[in-house]
């Protein structure tokens, strides 16, 4: 096990690394960021001050690397636009973002698991074909366009949550849902599929021979093993969730760091571009990193594979 | 431990197994009940029906989804009593675009980004899956490597970020989504490579001495073919509502195209009062990734309902 | 002292599939007493895992079951409730399977999956279930077995886990133990350790036993009572001596060419087999079901009524057109020199 996990978080290092390479890369191959922060009557002169005050004449290798360097101890670097720190502003939001999140895939976990089970456990029956239902909708269903038509139902037409904004806990609402649903489908799948075979299993008829009563066969025996690869699912999408909290919050205006970088992106303020990507992939990196490690933890045939 | 055995346990277990990506839905024998087996033609049907749309265009279509008309701005759909204008049946846009005509040109939009995109991630995906099936070992390490890197990349954050840097335009938008979406056709065809490496007459026809090159393309390809086309069906349905969502947040497809993540962009102000303007691109978005999933779907119970 | 633990009789089972109804068993009838030992002997599609599931209660949902008396322990158990039935499982009759590597659930420790049977049937103290857990490890032959508990069904070899098995039935002090081809999955050596274990224990905890194996071997050293079926039906029936010294029925006796006895069979003697497949079970049946595999088929065979055994007095039954007289000449002309 702790050679297990040592290998999985050097390559999840390096990763890390790699990704953070390219994105510097890209944003700074292709826009000069001394024009970005110069602004339109800037001379020639005063660009070049720029470059040199910024660091931008030196080789991009150089620029990357003394970036990784600071990101690795926390300092992002200072806005083009805001001129705040980075960290500053970061930090200010990402807590709205990670509890997008959590709700969201919190929500998927409360619709997908129940209903994947109960599917399972009656195929064919009138929840299996309603769980169909919203597997085969949520699949086709674009995420920013649903979000929107919540807002005209509920927000315009009914007026029951408010449609912007994240101060109060009604703001969540819909932006969980939106969010959250996306991620249920797939989610549902894997548990129906999971308890479908699980039930199938030998060590589920041992424990009804047992004489365990149904609730422990199910939730103890049964559930339990389903949704190991559910987790590790789980974890993936809270990942993508970040990524997709990008629509989200900007349609809801709900200021986390999704809506952050789309901010950021309107401006081409790069560092926070870059800050938010490198988090972003920490994340996934992190997450599925730790999906991994919980699996080898709940299942321990895995680290010994 | 083998070699491969220790390469392979150090990179991250791939997050969708190919099994995962190319197992037959858990429903599809309920969806065969419901709708006789026939979700892959209902699918057909509808993506056909879209794609006629898309190539007569210029005929089906009332009026130039350009041409604008200040005077007949925001009319309405037929279905309402006021302000109606029996020229538009879908009613007009702020500049007085006829809705219908553009809603018809955006069926272009959508099915050009699908299928270029679809095109390049297929080409880049697939030729790193077969490499490093087919050799496996170190190659499969690196590949292991690029595919997971690709992966925890934030694609929708990143492709916005490219559009800022190369300008938006249709062009760039499918080069970057192309660039983005072959993870999948990367994990799938990795993996029946793998297997197919590993058939009878693969093996023979390594023993005959036959080049590489021309194992790969008559021997090995013909086995990936189908899981090639599920594939690609997914990923089709991901960028057409990945476009739509950058267009949306106009870090896509730039005006006056008619792309419908773009009108649903440009009706955003108006969703107060004129709420089909969102309604309409929406359900149109909805149909043609519904048509493709259940075209993919289908297509994915005939293939591996046939090799087993 | 020897009561009757469980009674049997012509216990049915149907499972509706596309081509039509399954009669997979086809009512079949036997007695367990204290102490005894019954093997159920049969090919693979015999019915013989499907009856001992249909006893537990453990049938899948589409089977149907019929039976004109199942008592357990004097208590008709054919219409008790899921809860009362599980009540039972686990507690005064408990089951063992064939698969040992995957009859553990992999999640759980060894101790864990031990206890709970406990907890749940006997007594809610986890002090008293460790040791008994304890206990019974050792007696199934688990070294160091406090150490054992902690471990996960994965760190174990598969013998080791069908004596875990073992121990999980006995936890509770079971009247009445079912062992559905416990060694079949397992290395020949293990086998024997195991099947003997299993005898020992059976003596020493004088549990009622029914062994369900296709393995003639196995029966002739730990059977008290044979029941040999066929097709869903007991072709033969009797005491194990009685059974394997003069066997009436040609499956019977074709099984018994397959197996070498010791001290009858000559060395470099080749062993038989019985050729030919099991029939299709589906719809309606009728005659004698091995009449297309039987050496002695005559037209007869397809009109027998195949519900009215021969009876030999001693409990020894068989179901065949053929007279004893007939059999036994035959059977004496072949030990013959």
């Amino acid at each position: 096990m702790p050679a297990y996990t040592l290998k999985r978080t050097f390559v999840a290092f390096l990763i890390l690394i790699v990704v953070s390479g390219l994105t510097f890369s890209l944003s700074h191959l292709s826009a000069d960021p001394a024009l970005t922060i110069g602004g339109e009557q800037a001379s020639e002169e005063d660009i070049q001050a720029i470059r040199k005050l910024y660091g931008f004449d030196r080789p991009i290798h150089v620029q990357y690397l003394d970036w990784l360097g600071r990101a690795l101890s926390g300092d992002f670097g200072e806005s083009y636009h805001y001129k705040q720190r980075v960290f500053d502003m970061v930090s200010e939001r990402i807590g709205r973002t990670m509890l997008l999140g959590t709700l969201a895939i919190l929500f998927a976990l409360v619709v997908s698991i129940p209903l994947g089970t109960l599917a399972a456990m009656r195929p064919n029956s009138i929840t299996d074909r309603i769980a169909l239902f919203i597997a085969v909708l949520g699949q086709a269903l674009p995420t920013f366009w649903f979000a929107l038509m919540m807002i005209i139902v509920f927000g315009v037409w009914w007026r029951w949550l408010p449609i912007s904004g994240h101060t109060q806990w009604a703001n969540y609402v819909m932006p969980t849902i939106a969010l959250g649903y996306y991620a249920t489908p797939a989610l549902m799948r894997l548990t129906r599929a999971g308890m479908i075979e699980v039930l199938a299993s030998d060590y589920i008829r041992t424990a009804r021979a047992k004489g365990l009563s149904p609730a422990s066969v199910l939730f103890k025996h049964a559930l339990r093993n389903a949704i190991i690869p559910v987790v590790a699912l789980a974890a993936v999408w809270f990942g993508f969730m970040l990524g997709g909290s990008i629509v989200i919050e900007t349609i809801f205006n709900l200021k986390g760091i999704g809506w952050l970088s789309y901010d950021a992106l309107l401006r081409s303020d790069l560092p926070v571009v870059q800050a938010i990507v490198l988090i972003f992939a920490s994340f996934y990196v992190v997450l599925t990193l730790l999906a991994d490690l919980l699996n080898a933890y709940l299942d321990p045939r895995i680290s010994v594979r | 431990m083998t070699d491969t055995g220790a390469a392979r346990s150090l990179v991250f277990r791939q997050r969708q197994t190919a099994e995962e990506i190319l197992e037959p839905s858990p429903w599809s024998k309920l969806r065969r009940r419901i709708l006789g087996n026939h979700s892959f033609l209902i699918g057909a049907i509808i993506l056909a029906a879209i794609f006629a749309v898309a190539i007569l265009a210029p005929l089906l279509a009332p009026h130039d989804p350009y041409d604008q008309d200040l005077t007949k701005r925001l009319t309405n759909p037929f279905w309402h009593e006021k302000k109606i204008d029996p020229e538009h049946v879908f009613g007009t846009d702020k500049v007085g675009r006829d809705y219908l005509s553009r809603l018809i040109y955006g069926s272009q939009i959508s099915l050009l980004i699908g299928f270029s995109t679809m095109l390049i991630s297929g080409v880049i995906g697939t030729v790193l899956g077969v490499t490093a099936g087919y050799f496996g070992g170190r190659v499969d390490m690196v590949v292991n490597f690029v595919i997971n890197t690709r992966l925890a990349m934030p694609v929708f954050l990143v492709a916005m970020a490219a559009v800022v840097a190369f300008g938006a335009s249709l062009t760039v938008v499918i080069l970057v989504l192309g660039l983005f979406l072959w993870d999948r056709f990367a994990v799938v065809m990795r993996s029946i490579t793998m297997q197919a490496r590993d058939l009878d007459y693969v093996k023979a026809a390594r023993a005959m001495g036959c080049s590489t090159p021309y194992i790969i393309v008559r021997e090995i390809f013909p086995n990936v073919l189908s899981s090639l086309t599920v594939v690609a069906t997914v990923e089709m349905a991901n960028a057409i509502l990945l476009e739509a969502a950058l267009s949306f947040l106009g870090f896509g497809v730039q005006a006056p195209t008619p792309s419908w993540g773009l009108m649903l962009n440009e009706g955003r102000e108006y969703m107060f009062f004129s709420p089909w303007l969102l309604a309409l691109p929406g359900v149109c978005l909805f149909m043609l990734v519904l048509a493709i999933n259940l075209f993919g779907d289908g297509l994915r119970d005939v293939t591996l309902e046939r090799e087993r | 002292m020897s009561g009757t633990i469980l009674e049997v009789e012509n216990l049915s089972v149907d499972i509706p599939v596309a081509a039509g109804m399954l009669h997979p068993v086809r009512g079949i009838g036997f007695s367990v007493s204290r102490g005894e030992t019954l093997c159920i002997v049969g090919e693979s599609g015999c019915g013989k895992s499907l009856t001992s599931l249909a006893i537990m209660g453990l049938l899948p949902k589409t089977a149907r079951r019929n039976a004109d008396r199942i008592e357990f322990l004097g208590r008709d158990i054919r219409n008790l409730r899921e809860r009362e039935m599980a009540r039972l499982r686990g507690g005064s009759m408990s089951m063992i399977f064939q698969e040992p590597m995957t009859s553990l659930n992999p999640s759980y420790t060894i101790g864990n999956q031990l206890a709970e049977v406990y907890l749940r049937h006997v007594e809610q103290s986890r002090a008293a279930a460790r040791d008994r857990a304890v206990f019974l490890l050792e007696k199934v032959g688990i070294s160091s077995a406090a150490s054992r508990l902690g471990q996960y069904p994965h760190q174990l070899s598969g013998g080791q886990r069908q004596r875990v098995m073992i121990a999980m039935a006995l936890m509770c002090g079971p009247e009445l133990i079912i062992a559905d081809e416990p060694t079949t999955a397992l290395d020949v050596t293990i086998q024997a350790q195991i099947l003997h274990l299993l005898a020992e224990l059976q003596r020493e905890f004088r549990m009622g036993m029914i062994l369900i194996t296709h393995d003639l071997g196995i029966v002739a050293r730990v059977a008290d009572k044979v029941q040999v079926m066929y097709a869903g039906k007991t072709v033969e029936e009797g005491p194990c001596e009685t059974v394997f010294d003069a066997p009436m029925h040609p499956y019977t006796q074709g099984l018994l060419r397959c197996i070498p006895i010791p001290g009858r069979t000559r060395r470099g003697e080749r062993l038989g087999s019985v050729p030919g497949i099991v029939p299709n079970l589906v719809g309606e049946l009728s005659g004698c079901l091995f009449r297309n595999r039987c050496d002695h088929a005559r037209d007869a065979c397809a009109g027998m009524r195949d519900d009215e055994p021969t009876r030999m007095g001693d409990g020894h039954a068989y179901t065949c057109l053929r007279a004893p007289g007939e059999i036994s000449g035959e059977l004496q002309a072949a030990e013959a020199p």
